[in-house]
């Protein structure tokens, strides 16, 4: 790498994001704002109910209603394919999981509030509104299942006739024996009881398809709010609509935040895609906000037993963990994959824990379903260990700092064999603790809290030390882990003859700054102009192929694949330049955008080369082609490492239980900066979302199913007015096996902050005479009240 | 939203004449609970009378009296500097009502007239002793809200105006939901002509006086007098507060609104 971080637009300078300018002018090309010529509307039906049988649908009003293109239901779309799933988990007993058809509309029985039953399509929206209210569902409403202990139980409802139990799976990892031997000799053990609360992502954006297809070419093209644009045409493609790749095309254009919800395939988007064909017109969908909460998959949602061994010296022998986790009504794309090998792999943490054993069984219940958001399954293991570890240095009478520091994994140790499968290449973990506790004035909190204490409140402290994994890979290992898809990623550098370059990424940006990041690493490595390289992504007929964006993947894998391919470009450029200076192949160096004759002040710009690659006059024909562009897949030997030292510090009214942030800072390791000012409005995000998290989103079913928690009257999001100004800073230890010495950076927020909150909130009740072990999240005020008031 | 008949009438008069004509007819004040409502096609009204025409704004004084036009915004009533300085608490009040964009567009004469159980103007009305008055008659406060989303208010009758005596000193507490940013509990407590005065909203299907703090603090107006004192109710239960917590959170907010005067 040409690391020429001197220029602020180089790898390293804190460049304003190219793409806010259009962001924020409200001029980004976002789905909804893609009309075609003559398209029609769709409404989808959707279940009142949790679990009804449908008897029946009546079509014949809504069909005769004015505008109406077509009612679709079960009956015109049961010969689809069922929404697939993307990963396939084993239990204990090493049988598959258990993976009920997921129909794209419900086929015969409606199984959460939201599924939907029919669609409408009609020339106007408000045609389709109107219509979608004359379709008569004839529902015969069952008894519905939400609590996943109650849906275990053998005379449970079924939410699957033929899955009794409801159980999906039973999966275990870690040494069972080992980790029961550690406990028998423990000095101490520390058991908890946690739930992980659900989540609804709330993207700013709705969900949004339009399908449109070419009779004449017969190429169906889908324009998605997608994450992930070539999973989709593969998903969508080959399992649910049987069309082959090169007769479909997927667009995911500007997309307005994801957090996980928009990697899936989601039925919307088959079903548009498939009816524009029926219907012989464009076919566009936009998900209402309701809509959204009952139909985009939900996040989290685990209830955890977990007991922690110490010794003597307060080191941890071994942590074992009960969990269940709810998939919802269907499996969702990934959602086998998040409760397991993206959360039990992470229990050991900073930690050397030499035994750890994990249990997951997952449970389907009558609710919208679950899968990867913001951290997935991360969180939920970050919030298991970092809780438990803080009871345990409550109860064995540690400082929560120095319990933690005893038991850091030490920088000499790696690579660090976990005896949960990952092998953590680099870190170092007690550098951003000490970072962190010095930043925060850890020492100083005992003045604080009596400042807090004479104005009546009471002040907590709490910490966490997170570890994240990004980039989740190498595609082979994750294949026999039950993925069903690779995990590289592809990029296309394309030199244009006159020197600019356009870089076709199968990273996907909804919010992340990615046009900006992978320009400063494409300019930096070829020194040439930023602003002379595009980023083009989501685009499938634009970009070769790609796995998306998600778990913090996109800088460590897909610019990975770009420096990749940038290095591609430079070695052909050599050749080129060899053949111009007639020098020896092996004689050329390329440095600060020119390849030069080494020792020599021969040179040739690359401009130069990239005009003679075109205009190949004078050219090796005979041993070279022509051109400049070329292509790199990228997959990685390991996930990559983030991990840091969360503070943060709370003050409670104790006369209504409100929660305030005094003050959160936050010190992390993400290896290399290619944008330390996209970094730090990455971590930004992430505790804004933790924290949310943490104190204030909740999504509450009622016994029956029914959504109560329907709407922002009752979800409550984190706005600007709930989060202190946050105190972030960085330490590095560069990833040792990608090119750019980078780990990720855009979920450690939502996986560090909600442990270092509730234990800033126990430590504030402990503190204010309300002995606790644990509160779940989020601490809203009444719950904060109701502990102070039974302790 | 189904299609209704749209009506911008330029006086009372002929507001509540076009409600009369209607076969089910509305009047829209502000509309941040109508329209919403409209949207999610949960009411479907033949005709929407747009009051904001209808010369039903603003805001005067007129000795001990504030007179607030029942289509006057809650950031005009939060920024009037003639309220401001009479009853700062009901200034204060309008200006913690939802956001910006709700305060710029939400009337006093929409919310009183929607009766949600969780407003805050109920309890500036019923704590400050204010007469709602309509194009048929005056209604005093304590006669106005008479259950969850009920009011004394008859078919198409139309608030024109509220008028709050000026009080010796009155304070509003209140405790938000933190997502809807409604009251989960507030409480207006005033010192009146009328005598001390202690509402309650967001605690109840509507807003109460809580008289037991009333009469403690007829004798002893100071937070302390409170001290004990458990108010009875029908209260309110959902996701975000338990009725108990509710009952907890009425004595915490009287004494910080007492607090505030005393």
């Amino acid at each position: 790498m040409n690391a020429n971080t001197t220029t602020t637009s180089g790898i390293g300078g804190s460049v304003r994001r190219r793409e806010d300018s259009r962001f924020l002018q409200g001029r980004g090309r976002y789905t909804d704002d893609i009309n075609i010529a003559g398209q029609a509307y769709a409404v989808f039906v959707r279940s009142p109910h949790a679990h009804a049988r449908i008897n029946g649908i009546d079509t014949a009003a809504a069909t005769a209603a004015e505008g109406v293109v077509a009612v679709f239901t079960a009956e015109h779309t049961k010969d689809i394919g069922g929404v697939p799933t993307g990963w396939q988990v084993h239990s204990k007993d090493g049988e598959p999981m258990a993976e009920p058809k997921h129909p794209v509309l419900a086929e015969g029985m409606a199984r959460h509030v939201g599924d939907p039953v029919a669609m409408v399509i009609a020339a106007t929206r408000r045609q389709a509104r109107d219509a979608a209210e004359l379709v008569a569902v004839d529902y015969d409403p069952q008894p519905a299942v939400v609590d996943m202990k109650a849906a275990l139980a053998a005379d449970s409802t079924k939410v699957h006739a033929d899955l009794p139990g409801n159980l999906c799976y039973d999966w275990e990892l870690g040494d069972k024996a080992a980790v029961d031997e550690a406990f028998a000799g423990a000095a101490h053990v520390t058991k908890l009881d946690l739930v992980n609360n659900r989540l609804i992502p709330n993207a700013v954006e709705p969900r949004c398809a339009i399908g449109d297809f070419d009779s004449v070419s017969g190429e169906h093209t889908l324009y998605t709010t997608s994450q992930n644009p070539h999973v989709i045409r593969l998903l969508m493609g080959a399992f649910v609509l049987s069309i082959p790749e090169h007769k479909l095309r997927v667009v995911a254009p500007d997309v307005g935040g994801g957090f996980g919800s928009k990697i899936f395939h989601y039925a919307e988007e088959a079903l548009v895609t498939w009816a524009a064909a029926q219907v012989k017109k464009p076919v566009k969908w936009t998900a209402e906000r309701s809509e959204s909460f009952m139909s985009d998959a939900h996040g989290r949602d685990h209830v955890t037993h977990a007991e922690l061994a110490l010794d003597a010296d307060g080191k941890f022998l071994a942590l074992r963990c009960s969990t269940l986790a709810n998939m919802g009504a269907y499996l969702s794309t990934f959602a086998p994959c998040i409760p397991t090998y993206l959360h039990g792999t992470l229990l050991a943490g900073q930690y050397v824990t030499p035994a750890i054993y994990c249990e997951v069984k997952a449970v389907f219940t009558n609710t919208v379903p679950v899968d990867a958001y913001r951290g997935a399954g991360r969180p939920e293991a970050t919030f298991i260990l970092e809780r438990i570890v803080d009871q345990a240095a409550a109860e064995t009478g540690v400082d929560p700092a120095e319990l933690r520091r005893r038991n850091l994994i030490k920088p000499e140790q790696f690579p660090y064999q976990t005896p949960v499968a990952l092998q953590y290449d680099t870190g170092n973990y007690e550098a951003t603790l000490d970072q962190a506790l010095k930043a925060a004035d850890y020492a100083g909190f005992e003045s604080r809290r009596k400042q807090s204490a004479a104005a009546g409140k009471l002040r907590g402290v709490g910490l966490s030390c997170y570890i994240e994994a990004c980039g989740i890979a190498p595609s082979n290992v994750v294949g026999s882990l039950g993925a069903r898809a690779g995990l590289y990623e592809a990029a296309t550098i394309r030199v244009n003859p006159t020197g600019s370059v356009v870089v076709l990424t199968g990273s996907h940006a909804h919010g992340q700054g990615h046009e900006t990041t992978f320009a400063q690493v494409v300019s930096d490595m070829l020194g040439i102009d930023y602003d002379a390289v595009e980023i083009v992504h989501g685009d499938t007929a634009k970009v070769p192929f790609g796995m998306g964006t998600y778990g913090s993947r996109s800088i460590a894998v897909g610019g990975a694949a770009i420096a990749k391919a940038v290095d591609k470009i430079i070695a052909k450029g050599k050749k080129i330049a060899a053949h111009l200076l007639e020098a020896g192949e092996g004689d050329i160096v390329f440095e600060n955008g020119a390849f030069k004759v080494a020792g020599t002040d021969r040179e040739k710009s690359f401009g130069d080369i990239a005009l003679t690659a075109y205009v190949p006059h004078q050219y090796p024909l005979e041993s070279l082609e022509p051109g400049l562009e070329e292509t790199a897949f990228y997959d990685p030997a390991n996930f990559t490492y983030p991990a840091g030292t969360y503070v943060c510090e709370v003050e409670v009214d104790p006369d209504t239980g409100r929660v305030t942030v005094a003050s959160f800072h936050a010190s992390d390791d993400f290896g290399n900066l290619i944008n330390p000012m996209i970094v730090e409005g990455q971590v930004h995000g992430g505790l804004a979302q933790g924290i949310g998290q943490a104190l204030l989103e909740n999504c509450v079913y009622d016994a029956d199913g029914q959504l109560l928690s329907g709407s922002y009257m009752d979800y409550c999001m984190p706005r600007a007015d709930d989060l202190p100004s946050f105190q972030v800073d960085t330490t590095v230890t560069a990833c040792t096996h990608n090119p750019l010495g980078v780990k990720g950076c855009g979920e450690a927020g939502a996986i560090g902050a909600p442990p270092a909150l509730i234990n800033a909130v126990v430590n504030a009740l402990n503190g204010g005479g309300h002995p606790i072990a644990h509160l779940d999240m989020p601490a809203t005020p009444q719950k904060v009240w109701a502990a102070m008031q039974s302790n | 939203m189904y299609d209704f008949n749209y009506h911008r009438p330029a006086s009372a008069t002929d507001a509540a004449a076009a409600r009369k004509a209607a076969a089910d007819g509305v009047y829209l004040a502000g509309g941040m609970t109508l329209l919403p409502t409209l949207k999610q096609r949960l009411a479907r009204n033949s005709d929407v009378v747009d009051l904001a025409a209808a010369g039903l704004a603003g805001i005067g004084r007129d000795g001990g009296t504030i007179t607030i036009g029942a289509m006057s915004t809650h950031d005009s009533v939060a920024t009037s500097s003639e309220v401001q300085s009479a009853i700062p608490a009901l200034a204060a009040l309008a200006g913690g009502i939802g956001d910006p964009q709700v305060r710029n567009r939400g009337t006093i004469g929409g919310s009183i007239a929607n009766a949600d159980p969780a407003a805050d103007y109920p309890a500036a009305v019923l704590g400050l002793n204010a007469t709602v008055h309509t194009d048929r008659r005056d209604i005093k406060a304590g006669d106005f809200f008479t259950g969850m989303f009920e009011t004394a208010l008859d078919d198409g009758e139309l608030i024109t105006k509220v008028t709050f005596p000026v009080p010796a000193a009155a304070a509003y507490a209140k405790f938000a939901n933190l997502a809807s940013r409604y009251a989960i509990v507030g409480v207006m407590a005033a010192k009146t002509g009328d005598g001390i005065r202690v509402a309650v909203t967001g605690a109840a299907g509507n807003a109460f006086r809580a008289t037991a703090m009333e009469q403690a603090l007829a004798g002893d107006f100071s937070a302390a007098a409170l001290d004990g004192i458990s108010v009875d109710a029908d209260y309110n239960s959902d996701i975000h507060a338990s009725a108990e917590y509710r009952r907890h959170l009425v004595g915490v907010m009287a004494k910080r609104a007492v607090g505030e005067i005393a």
